[in-house]
């Protein structure tokens, strides 16, 4: 099939950027979106033009780098996917596809379709690990965890940090990604004992890079590519209302 | 423990609670208001009147409520335009709702009617040959009914007033939803039942509210 791209293309951080036109020809619907941008910079290559700068990394849809807004949707339109594990079925001959980076102002546009989202980095610094001594590997149900939170915690243990929920919300807030870390720790007996330095630590970071406040519009949840909820924001509000206990 | 209320996650905590004061307040209004089907609005007044060390307790809470709703909502929404300061060239919303997306202007209009509201029933400034003030019923109160009945009677200000609680209706529908969402107060299994409940509220607020405009427009309800 063949498609029409409208790319953005930014030279760097202090380049204000913006769609180019590009032709996608004999595209197979088997391809992943990643290998049909490979394909077509191989053409831009040949012609002697600048490949579009894309990130990806595993392409097995773990790795959460391939950050790219695809018809208005991050990750494109199959729902709980990421963009190399969306596949070019989902799109039909003659189509236009509008491809852009993640826009937030705590993820500056590096060039193209690249952010930088080291805020994220940030924000696990700032709490996002326990640093009790846990020893050697524990024995297996040496310490008992109930099923309902392990499944929690491990629920909340998929977020890959991909940042689409920031790349979806209105105000650019990180919430959704803060809030599976919270949880992730706050619901297992490890990191119970840091939950309250951990909750405020993390809420402040958030501020701090530059991330919006939480409107509760539910966009994150929609193109979250490993599904996280946003019943772990109501869980964040509670560990943060916990820590005002004193 | 101020320090945690300057947080990003302690103003909507601060939004959601001043917000439930709010939403307490226009049920018992509508519940107040509801005395008109029955001839009571002018005695349901008067008593409002006599309790009045308690009505002015009460109208100082309100008023410190809303000013802080309204400062937080406004810087809440200032930070979050900073935060997206590019939009993209194509935006697909999936689960923001008109509602959601407007906080901010349906917040600002109810703001503004309840301005008018206010010059128009409680200083009655605006129409003050049907001020209550200068009629007094046959018992000698301040006649709220014909006040209420002949302002109603006017098509603009009655429109004025129904378009008014569709806007409050819009900013409840994602109000309610949210600030339960803010208080941690929600699951996987509540999250949509809080949502529909919201949604019910919503109606049943806007339809308690426009009901005395329409039902005096229509002459079902005579002064």
């Amino acid at each position: 099939m063949n498609l029409t791209l409208f790319v953005w293309r930014q030279k760097g951080p202090e380049d204000p950027g913006r769609l180019k036109q590009l032709e996608a020809r004999d595209i197979s619907p088997d391809m992943s979106f990643l290998e049909m941008l490979d394909l077509v910079n191989e053409d831009l290559i040949k012609q002697g033009r600048d490949p579009i700068v894309f990130d990806h990394d595993c392409r097995e849809g773990i790795c959460g780098t391939c950050s790219q807004v695809i018809n208005g949707v991050p990750h494109g339109p199959e729902e709980r996917t990421t963009v190399c594990q969306l596949h070019m079925r989902n799109f039909k001959d003659g189509d236009t596809i509008y491809i852009e980076p993640w826009k937030a102002k705590a993820f500056p546009v590096i060039k193209d379709l690249i952010v930088d989202r080291n805020a994220f980095e940030h924000i696990i610094q700032s709490g996002g690990y326990i640093s009790a001594h846990t020893g050697g590997v524990p024995d297996a149900n040496a310490i008992l965890i109930a099923k309902h939170d392990a499944d929690t915690a491990m629920d909340a243990a998929e977020c890959i940090g991909c940042g689409a929920c920031v790349a979806a919300c209105p105000n650019g807030s990180a919430m959704l990604f803060a809030a599976a870390k919270v949880t992730q720790f706050a619901v297992l007996p490890q990191g119970a004992v840091e939950a309250k330095k951990r909750v405020n630590s993390m809420i402040s970071s958030m501020k701090k890079e530059g991330f919006g406040n939480c409107s509760n519009h539910y966009e994150c949840q929609a193109v979250c590519p490993k599904g996280i909820k946003v019943s772990f924001i109501a869980k964040l509000n509670r560990e943060f209302i916990a820590s005002l206990k004193t | 423990m101020f320090k945690e209320f300057k947080t990003t996650v302690g103003k909507k905590l601060i939004m959601a609670l001043t917000g439930h004061l709010l939403i307490i307040f226009v049920i018992a209004h509508v519940i107040g208001n509801s005395t008109i089907y029955f001839g009571g609005l002018n005695s349901y007044a008067q008593h409002l009147h006599d309790l009045a060390p308690l009505v002015w307790t009460f109208r100082s809470v309100m008023l410190i409520t809303l000013l802080i709703h309204l400062l937080l909502g406004i810087q809440l929404t200032l930070e979050n335009r900073a935060s997206k300061p590019d939009t993209y060239a194509v935006k697909k919303s999936l689960r923001a709702t008109t509602a959601s997306r407007n906080m901010i202007w349906t917040g600002a209009l109810t703001g503004g009617f309840l301005l008018y509201h206010l010059l128009h029933f409680t200083f009655q400034v605006t129409n003050p040959d049907i001020s209550a003030r200068a009629n007094l019923d046959s018992l000698g109160r301040p006649d709220v009914m014909v006040m209420v009945v002949s302002s109603f009677q006017n098509i603009i200000i009655s429109l004025v007033y129904i378009v008014s609680m569709a806007v409050v209706a819009l900013h409840l529908v994602h109000g309610i939803q949210s600030s339960f969402q803010s208080l941690g107060l929600n699951n996987n299994k509540t999250l949509g039942i809080i949502q529909k409940a919201g949604l019910i509220v919503s109606i049943i607020l806007f339809a308690g509210y426009a009901l005395i405009p329409l039902s005096i427009l229509v002459g079902m309800v005579k002064g």
